[in-house]
């Protein structure tokens, strides 16, 4: 599987058009779709909607859950070919387009392996298809199908017969519905599937023949930019159009309420033509002033929601014990793709095709549906990759953009952002405040409440939206609104999405103790505050914000109870899978069992520690622990990680090497944010607008060592992954750093100047 | 508009063209090349790396015009998906990517550095990649891939 995009799409369209599943326009009668997502036109619970096998013995594979350089397409291929018992080579991933694929809502939320891999969706299609094709042979070879075996897209009965797949169904439907008894393989069988195999993408990736969704051309394809406004609110008084008048190339200035675009021939008249636009704007209003932006925050007004709460957290704090509070803030970040987001939209008349590299293919539909007042049947939508996004990056906000601007001209345009323009409009990972209280006694922490204010606006704009995104909001729709209420008393069973109640807390909810941890006195409050700028999902959206408050906290009382982090920790937990990833990273790292901060530091000019965290991933999606050890240079307040150790446990692994270079990434990229990374602004707009403004890592930044040890238990079924390990890096990094200095940080990022100054603060009080 | 030859990956194109175009644009919109790409328009990123006279350059602040007779080799000049240059193939064998938008800057600069020093340390081929942004943070795979390129080069 060697061949780039282009001869992969082209050799595919074939089975496209032979195999659609449904008709274009026939809408399932399901009620609801799976996962929240709305019925559509191909049926996720008939077999032909997932799979088909072609007359060459190919098999089609076709999924909702797509490829931003996470590794799910090379994962997805593998389990179809294991399930499916056939090579690698003969199977073709078709992902994410609204006219063929089912609709999986967004790929996101580490939601692609317990969706896809366990027991429901393309893995017992495959399933289901092999369980069929062995009925067929088992007709055709005149022999029970339990004595039949399979491999190789080969079935062979006792006697020596064989029939191949395709001449028991080639290039014919199954008409069939998933089978929910069909057997998914036994993890002790896989041969494909749980191997480390090379991503498909690699060697197109490597010599420059991927095709990004920035290579797509099509006949007659123009190009567009958007004229932002030039601070947060501002509205269109008026445009000039006769201001470019002499821009060679240009087709049209594109005008629809506060949306303001150009569209010319070539790349190059477009950025022209968009500097050059004279706009004026009516001015927003002040933003909160960043300096004291989180006590704003706690003062707003809020939607507030209680993850758990066992009523006596504020009796117990004012018995006898120990009590401690402390503060943690965590900055806005940025998703910061390296390239800026990209769409081409053709927009007919009657009917439009956008390629786009969403994370939510149908979603996106519905919105451009909505956007350009068409039918939701006559919009195709594309999934076709872009540069990483990590989250919600300007993938859903350009491809409206594209489609807007092709609308206006009749022609096919490609839309391309400028840096500043995906920068400072896109939908940042959520500012954060959170408060502890604990208190602890001889027995350990008797009761802990814990309380943030999330500062959020918008978000992904989903089936009907628009506004959520900047593109809605220019276009005039309003975000999804943050009614302010009071919370009610948690009821049902636990929720742990976000990750705001600490692994320690028993999280009893309706006479039911869901929680990791032992703790009974326990409270969990977050409030959601209206941002000045958009939030969205940013790879581990709000769960890194939350375990960094709450694992830097643990860290706090360890240090009250003088008890070792790892052995404090473990006496607070029942969860054994979050006690067996704490285990596992402690012995990988051969961690020393001792209270932090260390005693033995010389005055030296540097100073090393280490810390550990662990985090049971949206409750129940992914177990793991980290250990950092770290540099502290004491004059300068730099901090350099020196190495990191983690154990995962996301149950059955599809992809080792993946699931290796997912941890690695999120690892550094967890340290760039936890170091470096802030979204700056003044009093009218983000100022952090390009790579000198707003800092990231670079390739010349001496990178730590990362072990990754896997822990695996049986019979349990396959989890998230790729946002596990990040989520504890902050905190790992803000524990290793108490435990070199002494010296407790709280809020992020840990820049010099900041380490600096905590060092100096807890001098001058000795 | 103006007539311009440039010279790229071996092949020669004549272009009528404004002469102003950053040379990325002429890159991807008139020749079709897609491993050069545009990641900030602000030689901040290294993502339309390519290489001229043995130098990196980022081509999307050079006007088209400035090309001049040089040779410009972009990612797709190195080696085919067939035959991938040795570096091409470090990288293929070390898994060194995620999404893969910033791999020009990365393998070109990394070529380009040890084209004019074959002995350059761990520390010189960093401070070289030192305006190259990689989002992903594949980091450690790319400098392990550099340095068995470095290694089969010298053998």
């Amino acid at each position: 599987m060697t061949q780039s995009r282009r001869q992969f799409l082209k050799s595919s369209g074939a089975l496209i058009i032979s195999f659609s599943a449904a008709p274009w326009n026939a809408l399932s009668a399901q009620d609801q779709g799976q996962f929240g997502t709305h019925p559509s036109h191909i049926d996720p619970g008939k077999l032909d909607s997932w799979l088909a096998v072609g007359s060459d013995g190919v098999a089609t594979a076709y999924t909702g859950k797509c490829d931003f350089g996470q590794g799910i397409f090379t994962a997805q291929s593998q389990l179809v070919a294991e399930e499916l018992c056939v090579p690698l080579a003969r199977v073709k991933l078709i992902q994410c387009d609204t006219s063929i694929t089912p609709d999986q809502g967004t790929t996101s939320g580490s939601q692609s392996t317990p969706t896809n891999f366990n027991s429901q969706s393309l893995a017992l299609a495959a399933a289901t298809a092999r369980e069929a094709l062995l009925n067929l042979a088992a007709k055709k070879l005149v022999e029970p199908a339990e004595q039949l075996t399979v491999a190789n897209g080969v079935i062979t009965g006792k006697t020596g017969r064989a029939v191949k797949y395709e001449e028991l169904i080639g290039n014919r439907h199954f008409n069939l519905s998933l089978s929910p008894t069909a057997k998914r393989r036994s993890v002790a069988a896989w041969t494909v599937l749980g191997k480390p195999v090379p991503s498909l993408d690699r060697p197109a990736l490597m010599t420059g023949q991927f095709e990004f969704v920035h290579n797509i051309r099509v006949p007659g394809m123009l190009h567009g930019r958007v004229v932002r406004p030039p601070e947060m609110g501002a509205t269109l008084a008026h445009v000039d159009d006769q201001s470019v008048r002499n821009v060679r190339g240009l087709v049209k200035v594109v005008v629809r309420k506060d949306f303001v675009g150009v569209v010319a021939e070539t790349q190059y008249a477009a950025a022209v033509a968009a500097c050059q636009l004279a706009v004026q704007w009516n001015p927003g209003p002040e933003l909160p002033p960043q300096q004291n932006f989180f006590d704003y925050l706690q003062k707003q007004p809020s939607r507030d929601v209680l993850g758990v709460d066992s009523g006596d957290v504020d009796a117990q704090l004012s018995s006898v014990g120990s009590v401690i509070r402390a503060k943690y803030t965590y900055p806005y970040q940025m998703h910061g793709s390296v390239g800026t987001s990209c769409a081409v939209a053709d927009v007919k008349a009657d009917s439009a095709t956008v390629w786009s590299a969403t994370q939510s293919a149908y979603p996106t539909r519905s919105i451009i549906a909505k956007l350009l007042n068409m039918p939701l049947d006559k919009i195709r939508v594309i999934f076709v990759r872009g540069s990483g996004c990590y989250g919600l990056n300007g993938a859903d906000a350009v491809s409206f953009d594209a489609a807007i601007l092709s609308q206006a001209v009749g022609k096919p345009v490609r839309l391309q952002f400028s840096r500043q323009d995906e920068m400072m409009w896109e939908n940042l990972g959520a500012a954060c405040v959170v408060e502890h209280r604990a208190r602890l006694t001889k027995d350990g922490i008797a009761a802990w409440d814990r309380e943030d204010w999330v500062a959020s606006r918008g978000s992904r704009p989903g089936y009907n939206q628009p506004g959520n995104v900047i593109t809605g909001m220019l276009l005039g729709y309003d975000p999804e609104p943050i009614e302010p209420r009071s919370a009610k008393a948690p009821a049902g069973k636990l929720r742990n999405g976000s990750n705001i109640v600490p692994s320690y807390f028993a999280g009893c909810v309706g006479g039911s103790c869901q929680g990791d941890g032992t703790i009974r006195s326990e409270r969990a409050l977050t409030h959601s505050v209206r941002s000045p700028f958009f939030t969205g999902p940013l790879r581990s959206p709000l769960r890194i914000q939350n375990t960094f408050a709450n694992e830097c906290f643990m860290d706090e009382l360890c240090k009250l109870a003088k008890a070792d982090p790892v052995a404090f920790r473990l006496q607070h937990l029942k969860n054994s899978r979050v006690i067996g990833v704490l285990k596992a990273a402690a012995s990988a790292s051969n961690w020393q069992a001792r209270p932090s901060p260390r005693t033995d530091t010389s005055r030296a000019q540097t100073v090393t520690g280490r810390g550990i965290a662990c985090v049971a991933y949206e409750g129940d999606n992914g177990y793991a622990a980290l250990v950092a050890e770290v540099e502290v240079d004491l004059q300068t307040g730099t901090v350099r990680p020196k190495r990191f150790v983690a154990a995962l446990d996301c149950g059955p692994i599809s992809n080792p090497d993946g699931l290796r270079n997912q941890t690695e990434g999120g690892i550094l990229q967890g340290m760039s944010r936890a170091l470096v990374e802030e979204v700056i602004w003044d009093k009218k707009r983000i100022t952090s607008v390009d790579w000198e403004t707003y800092s990231s890592l670079y390739l010349d930044y001496e990178m730590p060592a990362v072990e990754t040890v896997f822990v695996t238990p049986t019979d349990v079924p396959a989890t998230g992954a790729g946002e596990t390990a990040i989520t504890l890096v902050p905190a790992v990094i803000g524990n290793a750093i108490f435990d070199a200095t002494g010296v407790r940080l709280r809020d992020l990022p840990f820049t010099p100047a900041r380490v600096k100054a905590a060092l100096v603060e807890v001098e001058h009080r000795a | 508009m103006q007539e311009i030859t440039l010279k790229v990956n071996g092949k020669r194109h004549v272009l009528k063209i404004d002469p102003e175009t950053p040379l990325l644009f002429v890159l991807n919109d008139e020749l079709g090349l897609c491993g050069p790409r545009f990641g900030c328009g602000m030689a901040q990123c290294g993502a339309c790396t390519v290489i001229m006279r043995g130098q990196v350059v980022r081509s999307c602040v050079m006007p088209v015009s400035a090309v001049g007779q040089d040779e410009v080799t972009t990612l797709e000049g190195l080696g085919t998906l067939e035959q991938p240059h040795p570096i091409q193939q470090a990288f293929i064998e070390e898994g060194a990517a995620q999404c893969g938008f910033c791999l020009s800057g990365v393998i070109l600069t990394a070529k380009a550095t040890l084209d004019a020093n074959p002995d350059a340390s761990d520390q010189e081929i960093r401070d070289a990649l030192g305006g190259v942004l990689c989002r992903c943070f594949v980091h450690s795979r790319m400098l392990r891939a550099i340095r068995k390129y470095a290694e089969t080069r010298r053998a």
